[in-house]
């Protein structure tokens, strides 16, 4: 299976009862996943007009209620960013999956990680955020669908999980029956089902008597804290005797820890961390290492999440970096000729 | 002794924001009459537009959601697919439906959606100012055509009913006004249909609904509604078009 199916199907076993979304590639595997299986399960697929369609449909199916996807690649995210932002204002839950390809403008359609400020700053307008998962293989893909909507419903926000096109086109075999995989249910008396025994519900993110908008964004400060706080995941490999650890996520971590295991038969002290949530950034993954360790960022960008590590460690320790993007991967042999120099 | 006008269940008792002699008072009222003689008011889901109307669903007493601007349709597609049970209409404006929603609406009827649109056309942008809309006529003076609206510069008035009346899913539109007590039953009439429609599963209806907007017409109350009947109505002709 492609990570990009393994996402569709693990987003069906995750209970999405709603999927709109706009053909562009890499991720056109997912929506014509989406498009056989969704009907064939009693659930809604709609192909929309536009990327921008297809947000505001999942603003609409999850104000019923229901659990509501849209996936698309970076130039079609970009357009849904105001949908986002009004999902995020209006304390929806809803999961928005972008495989990412080469920007800016038309870019490529070759895999990259250079949409990371987009998804883990407020990509659209306003003080919000959403949560950012980065799986690495596709069983992982598949896995993190069922953390997604938990998430989306247990803190009604916007959850984004960020692949790339490498991992969306990657084929792998996967095990689709987990039974530590559940569906957390959550009531949800705002939904708008019709007005029956109960005030009428508004779903809406305008506020225009004064003071209340800020009271309303204060809210969602308060759950960014508590998502802050208790969200954070991450995946450690070989960091506790390491002189320099290496930090990468999704497809890049893959082959940051191919490297990683070269260097270490040669007897290098090499480590990796590998963000799984990218918001929350996982700080506490670097808070016990003292300051003589080296950290090298590695992504498919020119230099994105590295900001994130530098924010962790503020000038206690050295950052270094290597990325490539628009078509270039950094390879095992360029990260192993990076960590030698830096030793 | 029987009552037999009243104040409708589905309009909270509450002063509304509109200028005086402003249509979108008339046209909430009129949707929440037809609600509760309908009797679907547990029923209903509105979708509220960006507009002068933004906050209908302070005025409405039954379930509603926000839209972006121009995305009412989207939203209303997804709720109705996902609850084909409930009855959803959206309420949008001139700039809403036929400028920066044009895209959502004309798909939206194109699948055939069966929903209700409730379309305002007042010609202008009331929320922000009163400037151009799709549907303001030649030689009307807005904040953004200081001279008059020219088809040179500006192009023509949008007649976008007519262009949806082409589409096979569209299956009722009429337009109506409210410049007289004749023109408001008979849009009232117009809105019962298109929910009789959706009830009874037709599909796509729309009212296109002429409504006056005195404060950025620059008349009068009195004025504006004679200046629907006697110039607007030309432009844009009431009546049934499919």
């Amino acid at each position: 299976m492609s990570g990009n199916e393994a996402i569709a199907e693990g987003a069906i076993q995750a209970g999405c009862q709603f999927y709109a979304g706009y053909p562009i590639t890499p991720q056109n595997e997912l929506t014509a996943y989406m498009a056989l299986h969704m009907p064939e399960k009693g659930k809604i697929f709609v192909q929309a007009e536009s990327e921008i369609s297809a947000i505001n449909m999942v603003y609409g199916a999850s104000a019923t209620g229901v659990r509501a996807m849209t996936s698309s690649s970076s130039p079609g995210i970009s357009l849904k960013q105001e949908g986002i932002s009004y999902i995020a204002g209006a304390n929806l839950p809803a999961v928005i999956v972008n495989i990412m390809r080469g920007g800016p403008g038309l870019g490529n359609i070759w895999p990259a990680q250079s949409d990371y400020f987009q998804a883990t700053r407020s990509g659209g307008h306003g003080d919000y955020h959403c949560i950012v998962l980065a799986p690495a293989s596709v069983q992982e893909s598949f896995d993190i669908m069922y953390r997604a909507f938990n998430l989306a419903d247990q803190y009604l926000t916007p959850v984004m999980i960020l692949g790339d096109g490498m991992l969306g086109q990657m084929m792998e075999p996967i095990e689709i029956k987990n039974p530590k995989l559940k569906i957390k249910n959550y009531t949800k008396p705002w939904a708008l089902t019709g007005a029956k025994n109960r005030e009428a519900n508004i779903v809406k993110s305008f506020y225009m008597i004064e003071g209340d908008l800020e009271k309303a964004n204060l809210r969602l400060q308060k759950k960014y804290k508590v998502i802050q706080e208790k969200e954070q995941a991450y995946e450690e490999t070989n960091v506790n005797d390491a002189e320099i650890i290496l930090v990468a996520y999704g497809s890049m971590s893959r082959i940051a820890k191919a490297a990683l295991k070269t260097l270490r038969k040669q007897g290098k002290k090499v480590g990796l961390i590998r963000p799984i949530t990218l918001w929350p950034f996982p700080r506490n993954a670097f808070l016990k290492f003292d300051k003589n360790v080296k950290y090298l960022a590695i992504e498919m960008s020119y230099g994105q999440m590295v900001e994130d590590v530098m924010l962790t460690v503020r000038d206690k320790t050295q950052v270094n970096f290597l990325g490539r993007s628009g078509g270039g991967v950094p390879k095992e042999e360029e990260i192993i000729r990076k960590v030698n120099k830096l030793l | 002794m029987e009552k037999i006008y009243t104040h409708p269940k589905s309009l909270r008792q509450v002063p509304t924001h509109y200028c005086p002699g402003c249509g979108h008072g008339i046209a909430h009222r009129l949707i929440a009459e037809l609600v509760d003689e309908l009797g679907i008011r547990e029923k209903v889901i509105g979708v509220a537009p960006v507009g002068c109307a933004v906050i209908a669903y302070d005025y409405w007493d039954f379930d509603c959601s926000e839209s972006a601007h121009g995305r009412a349709l989207a939203i209303a597609t997804a709720i109705k697919r996902v609850r084909p049970k409930n009855i959803v209409f959206t309420y949008q404006g001139d700039g809403d439906l036929a400028a920066i929603g044009t895209n959502e609406t004309i798909h939206a009827a194109n699948r055939g959606e069966n929903v209700t649109v409730i379309f305002i056309n007042n010609a202008i942008y009331g929320m922000t100012g009163g400037q151009m809309a799709p549907t303001t006529l030649l030689n009307q003076k807005t904040a953004t055509t200081p001279k008059g609206r020219e088809a040179h510069l500006q192009g023509y008035p949008l007649k976008i009913s007519e262009m949806l009346a082409l589409l096979p899913g569209v299956k009722y539109i009429e337009r109506t006004s409210l410049h007289s007590p004749q023109e408001i039953i008979k849009t009232k009439k117009a809105i019962k249909q298109a929910f009789l429609n959706q009830i009874n599963g037709i599909g796509f209806s729309m009212v296109e609904i002429l409504s006056p907007c005195p404060t950025y017409w620059g008349l009068n109350p009195q004025k504006a509604l004679t200046w629907i009947k006697d110039v607007m109505v030309k432009e844009f002709p009431l009546g049934r078009l499919k």
